[in-house]
Parts: structure tokens; sequence; C-alpha cells
């Protein structure tokens, strides 16, 4: 099992501010184990989405050139403390994570 | 399509049915998010191609698309870069890193009130120019680019 999200939400102004940490070794392929030569795997994640109070609000995809440990920055207009952030990710390998925060 | 999506996602939140029915393998993992992941533009060698596997290939310079990285990143693996569209009506951003094995990084659809603005962390094997795209409601591309100096790559063992 994969650790969990950090997904934090705060309102500023007229839009809140969403930051998103997921856990994720992002394996590029590229890689290679240094006692075998061989390829460490790629594993990634390919997919994301961010809801908002229940509507989808950022749809991503992913390649292999992202950090590992992802972290992502979104802005949501019209977003009110309390409203429920849910982040979902999916992997290269079919593993997918879902978590939640509320907007404060 | 999207509204079983919905139901599957809320059905998942509210009780947990989704990880049962990956379980019961009445779901395929792959299901779970109705996204296409475009293999083509994430498999594409080169920017150009990339961009045209996203349908990008006519983008136009514009300097209300702005991308902020360093000038120089110490570590190749975490470089930090912001995309921020002023376009009106811009409802996607890509990032490419053009001499990465595969330039496309990531790209992000935008509904319902999100902004046009993302921050992303970048693995970066060398200095390279960085390249964003966003796309507006009518169809068009506008381009901006930067270039990040790599003084350690991110990409290698």
């Amino acid at each position: 099992m994969s650790s969990p999200m950090k997904v934090r939400a705060q309102v500023k102004g007229d839009y809140a501010d969403i930051k998103i940490l997921m856990s994720h070794p992002m394996e590029t392929g590229q890689r290679k184990d240094p006692k075998t030569n061989q390829p460490y795997p790629a594993h990634f994640i390919q997919q994301f989405t961010v809801e908002v109070g229940g509507k989808l609000v950022v749809q991503s995809e992913t390649g292999t050139a992202i950090s590992t440990n992802p972290v992502f920055g979104f802005k949501v207009k019209g977003a009110k403390a309390g409203d429920k952030v849910v982040v979902k990710w999916q992997d290269n390998k079919g593993e997918s994570r879902t978590d939640e925060a509320t907007v404060s | 399509m999207d509204i079983l999506r919905r139901t599957v996602l809320k059905g998942a939140s509210a009780s947990g049915v989704l990880a049962a029915a990956l379980g019961a393998g009445l779901l395929k993992p792959t299901q779970a998010l109705a996204l296409d992941w475009n293999k083509a533009a994430f498999e594409a060698k080169d920017t150009p191609a990339a961009m045209k596997a996203v349908g990008a290939a006519s983008a136009a310079e514009s300097k209300d698309l702005k991308l902020t990285a360093p000038d120089i990143a110490e570590n190749g693996a975490v470089v930090p870069v912001d995309v921020s569209s002023g376009i009106a009506n811009t409802i996607s951003i890509a990032v490419f890193v053009d001499k990465n094995p595969y330039p496309l990084a990531a790209a992000f659809n935008f509904s319902n009130g999100a902004m046009a603005d993302v921050a992303v962390r970048l693995k970066m094997g060398q200095t390279s120019i960085v390249r964003a795209v966003a796309k507006t409601s009518d169809g068009k591309f506008y381009t901006a680019s930067k270039e990040v100096k790599v003084t350690a790559g991110g990409c290698g063992g």
C-alpha cells in the first residue's frame, strides 16, 4: 500500500490554494541497478483528478518527468471553507489511491 | 462515460465499494479513472512529436502565458516550475522538457472554477528548454518557454 497524500486547501481571497503532496517513487525506467546493470522498471503516476465540493476541477495526465513524491499546486475559484477536496491518482501498474481534505 | 465515472468515485468515497469491486475483480484497475493516458504523446521522443500528439503542432508564442522556473537548477531531480495562463478561456496546460528522453511531463485540464495555474516539480536530465503549452476552449494553442541550466541531472543512476 502506498502512503497517504498530504492535501492542503486554504481560501486566499476569491480562490482556494490547493497543495498536494503524493507519496510515490516515480521510477522513470531510465535508472539502472548498478549491480545487475538492468534498468529499474518504470513505476509512475499516470493520471490524477482533483474534486472540490463534488465537482471535478483538475484532471491530469503525468509522465516520468514528474519528480519523486510529486507536489502539485492549483488554484480554484469559488471554493469555500468546508468544501471537501478529493484527490485520486492511478499509476502505470494500476495501483491507485484516494485521499481527502477540507478547504479551510 | 463521465457520469459513470462520477458515480463510481462517489460510491467509492462513500462506502469503499470501489475497493471491494477491485478485490473481486469486477473492475479492472485501469478502469478506475476514466481518463485515457495519451501514450503516443508521453512516449514521443522529441518535443515537436509530443506537441503534435497533443494536437498543439502550431502553437503561437504568447506573453500572457507565464512560465516561472529557476535559471539554474542545482538538482535536476526536483525542478520547481509554475505555469500561469492569463489567456482567456484557457482549459488546459501541458509542460514539456525538450531534452528529456520523453519530453512531455504532464498535462492538466481545468474545469469548474479551477484557474489555469499550476505548480509542478520536474525531473530534468540535463540543461534544457522547458516549455508550456496552453489550450483555449476555442481550440487554439499558445506557448511559452524558458531555458533551465541543470548542474546535476535527475534521470541518471
